[in-house]
């Protein structure tokens, strides 16, 4: 059984097809890549995942359980966690209360009318413990929005992980990151736990091929190949279409 | 400031507001009406700014609640034998949430001007059922002859309106305790974070639609409860209390006061209601000007309410 799969999934906004039969499995623990050129269709593959947008026609399966039609809140209850490619976090809170306000979701905590959020111990401590993971224990009392930019990419990773997904979706977590601060979020990727079957939308060759053993290449919303990142690196084709324009 | 990183003990500033009402009874036993009145209105904007200030729903349409809150204690009032204040009070509590859970479930879908509309569709209705169902609600006349019985069989509603002040008060107490719970409460928290970033409250797992048809339920329980007590203060109730004027009035006062911050529910309606007294008695025809006049002021100069203007004062501390 495969964590995450989907079945001939498709989607069309009228003539334009952006999604066409992709036939995609991610195993359990798996570090697997989805890779492709501008509009090839990856961030309407992550968001028909995620629930955002319906397919057009096609199946997705989690752990086993069809999902193609249930809502968003329910897919993330289901273990499917995602991170965004633009921040989108709760800007004037502290960084403390943004995991807090996962974890306490994922606990069913989060309906509480009476007892001080404050003194939900439990959730707190599992939020710094989350924190102190990621190197960001110091910032826990600070304002989101006066974190520096790489570290407001490690706390939304923070927040997927107060999730406990089975599945993680990590959509471009180096995006509009400082070079020098990428090592720091790829060392921090790569600490995450074995058992997250994790799948990385990313840009970034370099963190690719160090991160990912699987990669999936999408060109214009059909699946190009998939493979190992040796594969990958060695077909002609791939050079073609996206490694060549992309160290050219 | 509420959520997992707050102190939610009660600071001694957060008592003044009380030893104020106690010394308010005391010092101005004429005004005791006036003060009802506010004491009503503070309660009324608490219930505002539970779902506007932390959940960020806007609406034109609260007084549906407190004006379906105050019929329904006028008609048991004029019309049947329930006389009991509690049991009206009840009454108009249950029935607000059925109209607040009702409608929120349809309006809660859309959002921002659309839901704008909506909210005052639906007061805007209740207006024209009251105008016309005059065998119920007296019509344009209004409801008057409402019997309201002794508090707890022993507390007459006298002619200076002492009891009627306390019962607000007590009424208030109550209603400002369970707010301050429920923000403080890890679903506050919850609240907020909706209001900040809708988005990512979806992304965490958090069926948003519900739960904010759960804190307007809420919200209308409580608007519908001020309008019972206003009916029962005045033994009258007119259409005044229904459509856009009462919730336009109940906004303005909540903006003069401070949004989202617990304490503006207080000072804006106090501010509101002092200037609308003084100033009707000044310039009967004009006064509605003045109100204008402090609202621009505030909107240009301090955006956060009057409360907004203490924090500047105390710009180290964390916000009231």
């Amino acid at each position: 059984m495969y964590s995450l799969e989907t079945k001939k999934l498709c989607k069309s906004f009228g003539a334009l097809t952006v999604a066409d039969n992709i036939d995609f499995r991610l195993e359990p623990g798996a570090r697997h890549a989805l890779i492709g050129p501008n509009g090839a269709g990856k961030t309407t593959f992550v968001n028909m995942l995620m629930g955002a947008l319906a397919p057009s026609s096609g199946q997705i399966l989690l752990g086993g359980d069809e999902i193609t039609h249930t809502g968003q809140s329910s897919r993330v209850r289901r273990g499917l966690g995602r991170t965004f490619q633009i921040t989108t976090l709760f800007r004037s809170l502290p960084v403390l209360d943004n995991v807090a306000l996962a974890v306490a979701e994922r606990s069913g905590l989060a309906t509480r009318l009476w007892r001080p959020a404050s003194a939900h111990k439990e959730v707190i401590e599992e939020s710094q413990d989350l924190l102190a993971g990621l190197g960001l224990a110091d910032d826990a009392q600070a304002r989101v929005a006066d974190l520096p930019y790489g570290k407001q990419r490690l706390v939304e990773i923070a927040i997927a992980l107060g999730l406990r997904p089975k599945v993680l979706l990590l959509d471009e977590p180096a995006a509009g990151v400082p070079s020098h601060e990428t090592e720091k979020i790829l060392s921090n990727l790569e600490k995450l736990p074995p058992d997250i079957a994790i799948l990385i939308i990313e840009h970034d060759m370099d963190l690719v091929f160090r991160f990912a053993h699987r990669i999936t290449v999408l060109v214009q919303g059909v699946v190009l190949m998939e493979g190992t990142p040796e594969e990958i690196a060695r077909d002609k084709r791939v050079h073609d279409v996206y490694l060549g324009e992309a160290h050219a | 400031m509420s959520g997992y990183s707050a102190n939610p003990r009660i600071r001694w500033t957060e008592w003044l507001p009380w030893v104020a009402a106690g010394a308010f009874f005391f010092v101005l036993p004429e005004y005791l009406s006036l003060g009802a009145r506010i004491l009503i209105y503070i309660l009324f904007a608490l219930s505002l700014d539970l779902i506007l200030g932390y959940a960020g729903i806007i609406t034109l349409g609260h007084s549906a609640f407190f004006g379906l809150g105050a019929y329904t204690a006028g008609a048991l009032g004029a019309h049947t034998a329930v006389t009991d204040p509690l049991v009206q009070l009840a009454a108009a509590a249950t029935l607000s949430a059925l109209l607040g859970a009702a409608t929120g479930a349809v309006i809660l879908r859309t959002r921002a001007l659309t839901l704008l509309m909506l909210t005052l569709a639906i007061t805007a209705i209740l207006l024209e059922i009251a105008n016309k169902w005059t065998s119920m609600t007296g019509g344009a006349d209004g409801l008057s002859g409402v019997k309201v019985g002794e508090l707890l069989g022993w507390f007459r509603f006298d002619l200076y309106g002492k009891t009627a002040f306390l019962y607000c008060l007590v009424a208030l107490f109550v209603g400002w305790w369970v707010v301050r719970r429920i923000i403080y409460s890890p679903y506050g928290a919850m609240l907020t974070g909706i209001r900040e970033n809708t988005a990512r409250m979806h992304a965490i797992g958090a069926p948003v639609y519900w739960r904010l048809v759960m804190i307007y339920t809420i919200s209308a329980t409580m608007a519908g409860i001020a309008g019972a007590l206003l009916t029962q203060v005045n033994q009258f109730v007119g259409l005044n209390v229904l459509g856009l004027e009462p919730s336009g009035d109940v906004l303005v006062m909540l903006i003069l006061g401070g949004v989202g911050r617990l304490y503006g529910a207080f000072v804006g309606p106090v501010a509101y209601l002092i200037a609308q007294d003084y100033l009707a008695k000044q310039y009967p025809e004009y006064w509605y000007f003045g109100i204008g006049v402090l609202l621009i002021i505030v909107v240009l100069f301090a955006r956060g309410g009057i409360l907004g203007i203490l924090d500047v004062f105390t710009r180290n501390k964390k916000a009231v």
